[in-house]
Formats: structure tokens, C-alpha cells, sequence
């Protein structure tokens, strides 16, 4: 069952009727039915290209949000074979709202670290919702020290709203959990890439997405704080969550131009969500060529350029 | 809505000076006491008895802890202004003209480049004041710079942070302030020169949650809240009252997240004691003595740089 966001509602009642049309013809009665269901999908997927040609931010911001969107463990399972999944801080405690291991992409090592929102009610629970506590960044930078002493590459995916506000979260130093993994990442001898799937919420996100190339699905979000948060904060008003997401400029266009992100990954029409498969298959051949162009980078070369990259961001030309 | 609430009104409150003047009765946030203002201000903006202590201008601050009250200023790089153009009930530009009117600072972060007791030190010192002492990009970029001051100058650095997070009126670019100043932090470590944190009422979101967090020795003043999400929203999300003292400095401390709750008074000794050390260079008696002592007639600036 297909779950509809609110502005896709033109396309919702069309496909609707081509279902309708399906199970009638199914019955066997009416000849000209194929025709009019052809005609009719015909429009239901030029109204949904009409409508995601021009994405507001705010609709962008529910698309990335999309409760079908592909996330993480789908790309680990479809993208990475011999995957061995790794757990614990070994200071704390296991949080499964970040999740990583090593496996291998394109037949070669790789070490993996990504949000998990889960995709059902129970796993959403069990990784919640993505949003992390400090053990979870502080496995990351476990894994990505890993990676680095056997000069294994590091991939992430990023997709959270941002890490937990919790009491448990704040007791055990969730900001210098996440000061600590952002340095891990930019402390790596390997290169990594990040792919911001679906939301990149602030601080949560950049933990683990200070990269070497940083890639971005077409409909995914990128921000400092979440539209609600900036609108709650700056208008005193949650309603204005709207206005606050185009003002804000998270979209991956924008993101392109403050030169922020390195690359935007195109989705399949209507979002990634309407075809899984091909999205995977589109971050599979981005990451691909984001680290061969990596690949002929010594150690201290891909610090560099690491380095060199995240200094120039916003930088007044000299 | 009445005609006479569109007008624009004369932009004369820019020239105003707010500072509170001299003969003000201030009430203690924490006692409710009332106290004469110039005393507050002589004790180091640390209110005698209850000893809450106040927030702290940037030159203030500089004043205290520099020998002889003086020290170079760094000047801060420049910045694209407002890269956004944003606006949400008013202009950015418009809060950042205020802002600057205000505090007679060009954006949240001040640094310094002098002596304490001896010894150079570069300081950064975050104003909360303006803009509630948000990191976005001045402010980013003079972290950087004063990091890279120091390993130039081959001196320690010493951070008095105070920051409601990062600058939303700049977006995505305030949140890159985040690993850009922690490259600067490990170039600051791969020089070997301390850095020293001191963490101050208060300290929460990206500021926290990346170079604030980096220090080789973290202080916080007693009382500072210091987090990474702000109590509103921590109490939105789990729908509980916080517990007693949550998220305070000695909070902190209890957790391992800082070395020392260190009173405003001892502050410069300490600093003075800790950076001695960790670049061994000679102690002084100066770093001893009382704060209030006119620590720099004991110990003339000029000729301890040279022990380094």
C-alpha cells in the first residue's frame, strides 16, 4: 500500500482510479477499459513529473521524510556484499540508531556507518527514529579508527533529524560525542564520502559527514536546525515551518551553490521512495566514482584535501 | 492594525549605548538579592554573597585575565555578509546592525594576542551578547583565527566560550563552522600547544558540540549551563521536568565532561598556573598569588617572553 504525502493528492486520485479500472477489468466486462486506464496513467505520472520537477523546500523536507524512503540497512543490503555488522561503544552501550560495519563494496573493504530510522513501527523503536545518543557516535569513531589503522575507505549515510535530546543523552556528553566523531572524520588517513540519504539534521549529521566528497539524493534535506525547530525558535511560531525551510536553503540545490555538498544524486521520478531499486542503484554509482576519484590520494594528501575542502566553504576568495 | 504601528520609527536607538548605568541596583537572578551595580562590576561581574555569576562582555574578560590590562587586538576576518539573505520576523541585517550598535563588536567573538604573567597566550573570548553569542561564519572564521594565531606565535590558546549554539540566520553555513574550527583545533594539536577551554554561562548547541568539547583542559565557571541540546527542548521531547542542577557546571564535572569548576576570582591564576606547565616554562610567583593583586607589578611582561 502506497502512502501519499498531502501535496501529492492530484496523483493519489488518478492512480486510485486506475486501480479502480484494474479490478473491473479484472471482472471481465468492459473492452475499452485498457485504453482508458493507459490514458489515465499516462496523466497520473505527468501531473507527478509536473510536481516534482518544482519541489518546494518544504515538500522536498516531506518527501526526504517519506516513511517508504529507502534508508541505510537498505542501501547496506543491496550495496555491500559480506557485510559484518558491528556493535558497541565499548565505553557504554550499543545504540542502534547508527549503525555500521564492514563489508565489501564493488568486491573491495569497505567500512560503512549510517543513521537507521527504521522502517517499521517496532524497528523505528529499536533504532530510534535515527536519532542518536552519544554511544552511537562514539562506536562511529571506533569503527572509523578501525578503518583507518587497516587503510580501509569509510562510506556514510546520513539520514537523521538530528541526534537525541535526552537526559541519558546530555548525562553522558552527547556534544563531545559528536565534536569527538566529527574530528574522527576529519582525522581519517582514507578517504571517506558521505551521502545524505534522506535528512541531514545538524549537528547529528555532520558527526559523521565531514567528508572528502559529500554526495546528496536530489530530495534530501541538509540543515543546521529542522524547518519546525528554526520556526519555533525564530517566528515563536510552529506553523511557520514552511517559510523557515526555504528560508533556511536546505535543499540540495542550494546546498550545491554554497558549494556545501559535492554532488546531487537525481532520484527516480516521483522520489525515491517509488523505486527503491533505482535510487540504490544511482548512490551505488556516485560513491563508485566519488572514491576512484579518491583513489590515487596518499594519506596525508586526502587529510589535505579534506582539510583544504571544509576551510574554503564560505570563504571570501583572496 | 492601526496605521501609527507601521511606522518606521527613527533608527536613533543604534547610537544609545545600553550600557547599564553606574548608579543601577542590580537583583541577584539567583538570590533575588539586590546589589549595587559598580560593586558587581569591580568583583568581576561575580554578585558578593550569593557569588552567581553574571555573564561577562568580551573586553571585559580580556581586561581580565591580560598582564597590565592590555593586549593586541587580532583583527577578525572577513565574512560574506548574510550569504542567506534572511529574514524571518526581521531582517538578519537588520539584527546584525542592532547587534553591532549594541556591543560595539563586529560579530560574537573577540581576540586577543598578550601576556599572562609572562607569557603569551592568544585569547578568544565569546560575547554573548550579541546574537546570544552564536557560531556562524565571523564568528567561525575567528576561531580559526586566533587557533592559527597561536600556532604561529607558538603560544597556548585559551577559549572563553559562551554561545546559544549556532547562528540560524546563516543555515547550513553555521553548521560547517563545526568542522572547520575543529580543523583548526588539530592543527592547534599537532603543533603541541595547549588549548584550554573555559566554559561559561552559558554554552549549549554547536559551539558545544565542537570545538568548546575539543579542549585539552576544559574549566567551567561555577553555575554555567553547558549542553548540547538547550532544557526547553529536552523537556519538550521526553515530556518530564529535569532534574535539580541538570546541565550546570558541577553537573558536568560529576559526569566527566569537564576538569574544574574554577570561581571567577581564581580564574586567571589557574589559567596562569595550567599554561605554565603544560609548556614548561618556569613558575612564577605571580601565579600564586591572590586575584586582585597587581600581579603584572611583580612580574614585568618583557622579560618572561623571553624564557620561551
Amino acid at each position: 500500500m502506497r502512502s501519499y504525502l498531502d501535496f501529492e493528492k492530484p496523483v493519489a486520485e488518478l492512480e486510485a482510479k486506475v486501480e479502480e479500472l484494474r479490478a473491473l477489468q479484472e471482472t471481465g466486462n468492459a473492452l475499452a477499459i485498457g485504453e482508458e486506464i493507459a490514458r489515465l496513467e499516462a496523466k497520473a505520472t505527468a501531473a507527478l513529473d509536473e510536481l516534482y520537477a518544482e519541489l518546494t523546500p518544504w515538500q522536498k523536507t516531506q518527501v526526504a521524510r517519506h516513511p517508504q524512503r529507502p534508508h541505510c540497512l537498505d542501501y547496506v543490503s543491496a550495496l555491500i556484499t559480506d557485510f559484518a555488522p558491528l556493535a558497541g561503544d565499548r565505553k557504554f552501550g550499543e545504540d542502534s540508531a547508527i549503525v555500521g560495519g564492514f563489508g565489501r563494496f564493488e568486491g573491495e573493504s569497505i567500512c560503512v556507518i549510517g543513521h537507521e530510522k527504521g522502517s517499521t513501527t517496532e524497528d523505528r523503536i529499536r533504532h530510534n527514529f535515527g536519532m542518536a545518543r552519544p554511544e552511537g557516535y562514539r562506536k562511529a569513531v571506533r569503527l572509523m579508527e578501525m578503518a583507518d589503522r587497516f587503510e580501509i575507505p569509510v562510506l556514510a549515510l546520513v539520514d537523521t533529524a538530528g541526534a537525541y535530546p535526552g537526559i541519558d543523552a546530555e548525562e553522558r556528553g552527547q556534544a563531545e560525542a559528536i565534536a569527538r566523531s566529527t574530528e574522527a572524520c576529519l582525522a581519517l588517513g582514507v578517504p571517506n564520502v558521505a551521502v545524505i540519504l534522506g535528512e541531514g539534521g545538524s549537528g547529528g549529521a555532520i558527526a559523521i559527514a565531514a567528508a572528502n566528497r559529500v554526495l546528496m539524493l536530489e530530495h534530501a534535506v541538509y540543515s543546521v536546525i529542522s524547518p519546525e525547530g528554526a520556526a519555533s525558535i525564530l517566528w515563536r511560531d510552529t506553523a511557520k515551518a514552511q517559510e523557515a525551510a526555504t528560508s533556511m536553503r536546505i535543499t540540495a540545490d542550494d546546498l550545491m551553490r554554497f558549494a556545501v555538498i559535492d554532488e546531487i544524486i537525481r532520484e527516480p521520478k516521483g522520489g525515491a521512495h517509488r523505486d527503491p531499486g533505482a535510487a540504490i542503484r544511482a548512490v551505488g554509482e556516485a560513491v563508485a566514482a566519488a572514491f576512484q576519484s579518491l583513489r590515487h590520494m596518499d594519506r596525508d594528501a586526502i587529510r589535505a584535501h579534506r582539510q583544504d575542502k571544509f576551510l574554503a566553504i564560505g570563504r571570501i576568495a583572496a | 492594525m492601526n496605521w501609527i504601528s507601521n511606522v518606521v520609527r527613527p533608527k536613533i536607538r543604534g547610537f544609545l549605548r545600553r550600557d547599564v548605568p553606574e548608579n543601577l541596583w542590580i537583583k541577584c537572578p539567583d538570590t533575588g538579592q539586590l546589589v549595587f551595580y559598580k560593586d558587581v562590576e569591580a568583583n568581576q561581574f561575580v554578585i558578593p554573597v550569593s557569588n552567581y555569576h553574571m555573564r561577562m562582555g568580551a573586553t571585559a574578560r580580556l581586561k581580565s585575565v591580560f598582564d597590565g590590562e592590555t593586549w593586541l587586538d587580532i583583527a577578525l576576518p572577513d565574512v560574506p555578509s548574510d550569504p542567506l539573505k534572511f529574514r524571518d520576523e526581521r531582517r538578519y541585517a537588520d539584527r546584525l546592525r542592532d547587534a553591532r550598535a549594541k556591543t560595539g563588536l563586529k560579530d560574537a567573538v573577540k581576540l586577543g594576542l598578550g601576556k599572562l604573567d609572562g607569557l603569551p597566550v592568544v585569547i578568544a573570548v565569546q560575547d554573548f551578547d550579541f546574537m546570544g553569542g552564536s557560531l556562524g561564519m565571523a564568528a567561525g572564521e575567528a576561531i580559526i583565527k586566533g587557533l592559527e594565531t597561536a600556532v604561529q606565535k607558538s603560544t597556548p590558546f585559551i577559549l572563553f566560550a559562551a554561545s546559544g549554539g549556532a547562528r540560524m540566520q546563516e543555515g547550513i553555513l553555521s553548521l560547517m563552522q563545526m568542522p572547520r574550527t575543529t580543523i583548526a583545533v588539530q592543527n592547534l594539536r599537532a603543533a603541541r600547544k595547549p588549548y584550554i577551554v573555559v566554559l561559561t554561562n552559558p554554552t549549549t548547541g554547536g559551539v558545544t558540540a565542537s570545538y568548546a568539547m575539543l579542549g585539552d583542559i576544559h574549566i567551567a565557571e561555577p553555575g554555567a549551563l553547558i549542553g548540547f541540546a538547550g532544557p526547553r527542548v529536552i523537556e519538550q521531547t521526553i515530556r518530564e521536568k529535569l532534574p535539580e542542577g541538570f546541565q550546570k557546571a558541577e553537573y558536568l564535572k560529576e559526569h566527566g565532561m569537564v576538569d574544574m569548576v574554577v570561581h571567577r576570582h581564581n580564574l586567571r591564576a589557574t589559567l596562569s598556573r595550567l599554561c605554565r606547565i603544560l609548556t614548561k616554562a618556569p613558575g612564577t610567583p605571580a601565579a600564586t598569588i591572590e586575584p586582585g593583586d597587581k600581579v603584572t607589578a611583580l612580574e614585568p611582561a618583557g622579560d618572561r617572553a623571553s624564557t620561551l
